[in-house]
């Protein structure tokens, strides 16, 4: 985070737990470390126990992907995570009731929910941003629903006060930048690399060079992720930007406890919250 | 692509600005894909206005496809068909023989169209998925032409039940990639051909093979395989002084099917029949590839349409016998025209489609490919019931070399 966009960039005015929390993290003079699981995987207790422990573990925020049986944007990891969840029962109900339980014992933790249109579009859209709302989520990536098809989900998330937070790619031109930019809340999610989740490392110096010229069209905090896999890593995307999401490095981690079936041993939610310890102490290191 | 309307249409207006088809189609894809589409859709309308991009293309069709395919009246069939019909009943039979284009398949004229497009995007290697292998080994034969690399995402299971499509698209020089995930088929085929192009998006063309996918895919593959509906137009004036009556076509992604029915949509006397695969009946869960008759809308691969998936919105496998019939999904367009009521679609079951095929093998000399075979059972139902004035063209998108292995192993025969 640059000192002069944290002097002349107000917080987003939407009083929700996600302009909170950057508010917060920017008197502390630091970036966010948002970790990110499966929901039901490998199950849904040890996946309720992982969501519980992120926060303690140095969560910032917690990205919750919902599975899909086609995760165009995804890579192997997450792809193999979603049929985990969906083969232990995984819709998106079950979801909605994952992140109530977690608001019983936690009410300040951002959440978002990252997944494909279609299981919305069959909850039914209006009924689900009402109930992902009453569950306490506060934001939504939806990967296949560029501004020009939001239609259909945005002004219902708007009147439910839920977050639409946007990509931006290595693609994006300055032209589409300010449609994307204009469509988003929350904050803005840089993919790092042109490709999908956990297939190659980002680039530094891309990452310097990028940021900024999102920053210039933009108050909204920004957020890096695809590519950020170490703590080294997260440390240096999360003071180039206002945070670093970590996925499939986390689910990589935890699928190695799984048994040979794909079930959980009694190591498995440790392993990944271990890890996110290790990622929160790189975010939170001096600069 | 086609010729210019001749009176005012509202069933060949579209797709609009967004690529909507009503409430079908549009571009439902990740934001890294967007300015990809965008200019994809941007290049694909400068190329129709020129008319150099036209004539080189059709210069391709007429000298190295084999264009026009044949319009054939099928006799014995049409015989056959009689035979069992009450007095003055039975419907006269044509096929539009675009099995006999080059690679066997409809496939080609598309794939031509979008190669020529690639080149003068100055992309350096295309991409494309394939189911049967037919679209697959059609995008490996116009690399082959153009000297492009080509890499083929197929799903396992489809590489292991059509080893010899598989075999000439390596001939070809095309790289196949065997898709694991899922159940392996042409739905995993098109997940993993999309991922593959967002993390090689700057010099990678990906030829889609049928009218589905994300906007301008669905519009421009129409208008190439419209080529088969506007021959079929003027072959049948030609024949029968008439246009036809009723037209049956396969429906997997829809792509022959759309090609043939197009041109003929404003023309409201002709009737449209599209055959969707039955599977082991439309009833079964997952047993039936029917997106139209037995799915409901929603948004897969970069579109909004007719899927078969459950009360969740996850997708299903779908299933056919024919590994170019078994998408989950169906062109966004014909989703638009099954909710107008102007095409029926209907549906065949793999054992129908089987009979079928031998039977035009052995009334016509003409072994179909399994995805035509499930037009003409439609046919055999349908031609009975018809006055023999009724013209019927069924579009045979296919031959059926590939298929006589699986249906070798259904008859119960080894070699």
């Amino acid at each position: 985070m640059s000192a002069t966009a944290t002097e002349t960039r107000p917080v987003a005015a939407t009083g929700s737990r996600i302009a909170a929390r950057f508010a917060k993290l920017r008197a502390e003079g630091r970036g966010a470390l948002i970790p990110f699981l499966e929901a039901y995987d490998p199950d849904r207790a040890t996946s309720m126990e992982i969501l519980r422990g992120m926060p303690g573990a140095g969560a910032d925020l917690i990205e919750i992907g919902v599975p899909f049986t086609d995760p165009m944007a995804d890579g192997p990891i997450i792809q193999l995570a979603g049929q985990r969840g969906l083969k232990a029962g995984a819709t998106l109900g079950g979801t909605l009731e994952m992140v109530r339980e977690f608001r019983a014992g936690d009410s300040e933790t951002p959440v978002i929910l990252m997944g494909y249109l279609n299981p919305i579009l069959s909850y039914g859209a209006e009924r689900f941003v009402a109930d992902a709302a009453s569950a306490g989520v506060d934001g939504l990536i939806v990967v296949d629903m560029p501004p020009e098809e939001a239609e259909v989900l945005a002004p219902h998330a708007q009147a439910a006060g839920l977050d639409i937070i946007r990509l931006v790619a290595p693609t994006t031109d300055a032209a589409r930048l300010k449609v994307v930019l204009n469509a988003s809340s929350g904050f803005v999610y840089y993919v790092a690399i042109t490709g999908i989740t956990g297939t190659r490392s980002a680039d530094p110096a891309a990452l310097e060079a990028a940021i900024p010229r999102i920053r210039a069209h933009t108050d909204l905090p920004i957020c890096i992720g695809f590519g950020v896999r170490t703590p080294e890593q997260a440390g240096h995307a999360a003071r180039v930007s206002d945070g670093a999401v970590v996925a499939s490095a986390l689910i990589e981690t935890m699928s190695r406890t799984l048994d040979s079936e794909g079930r959980a041993t009694p190591g498995t939610a440790q392993a990944m919250l271990d890890q996110v310890r290790a990622l929160a102490a790189a975010v939170r290191a001096p600069r | 692509m086609n010729k210019p309307l001749t009176r005012p249409n509202t069933y060949r207006s579209g797709p609009d600005a967004a690529g909507k088809f009503g409430g079908f189609g549009g571009r439902y894809v990740a934001e890294t894909l967007m300015p990809l589409i965008l200019e994809v859709e941007q290049a694909y309308n400068a190329a129709k206005a020129d008319p150099t991009f036209d004539a080189e293309w059709r210069r391709l069709l007429t000298h190295y496809v084999g264009r026009p395919s044949p319009l054939w009246y099928a006799e014995r069939v049409t015989e056959h068909l009689r035979a069992e019909a009450a007095p003055g009943m039975g419907a006269k039979v044509y096929f539009k023989r675009d099995e006999l284009n080059h690679t066997g398949a409809h496939k080609i004229n598309a794939v031509l169209g979008q190669i020529l497009l690639a080149k003068r995007m100055g992309k350096k290697r295309i991409i494309a998925e394939t189911g049967a292998g037919q679209h697959g080994v059609a995008t490996a034969t116009a690399c082959a032409l153009f000297n492009l690399p080509c890499t083929v995402f197929m799903g396992a299971t489809d590489v292991a039940r059509q080893q010899p499509n598989v075999f000439r698209m390596k001939l070809l020089g095309a790289e196949v990639v065997a898709v694991e995930s899922g159940a392996a088929t042409l739905k995993d085929a098109m997940n993993e051909a999309l991922r593959h192009w967002v993390a090689n998006v700057e010099d990678t063309y990906y030829c889609i093979g049928t009218v589905a996918g994300p906007h301008p895919y669905p519009v421009m593959v129409r208008d190439f395989q419209s080529v088969i509906g506007s021959e079929t137009r003027a072959q049948m004036m030609e024949a029968e002084g008439r246009l036809p009556d009723v037209l049956v076509a396969a429906i997997g992604g829809g792509s022959n099917a759309m090609g043939l029915f197009h041109p003929f949509l404003d023309d409201a006397d002709v009737r449209m029949l599209g055959v969707e695969a039955g599977g082991h009946g439309v009833d079964t869960v997952t047993g039936h590839a029917a997106s139209l008759t037995g799915g409901r809308p929603g948004v897969l691969h970069g579109n909004r349409t007719y899927l078969l998936q459950d009360e969740h919105g996850q997708i299903l496998e779908g299933h056919s016998i024919s590994a170019g019939l078994d998408y989950p999904g169906v062109g966004p367009e014909h989703a638009w025209l099954h909710e107008l009521g102007r095409v029926e679609y209907v549906n065949a079951t793999d054992d129908e489609a089987l009979a079928a095929f031998q039977l035009c093998s052995r009334l016509e000399g003409i072994i179909p490919a399994l995805e035509p075979a499930h037009a003409l059972a439609h046919v055999i139902k349908v031609a009975p019931t018809l006055p023999e004035s009724t013209l019927i063209v069924m579009n045979m998108c296919g031959r059926g070399d590939k298929d006589i292995f699986t249906v070798a192993r259904l008859l119960g025969e080894e070699f």
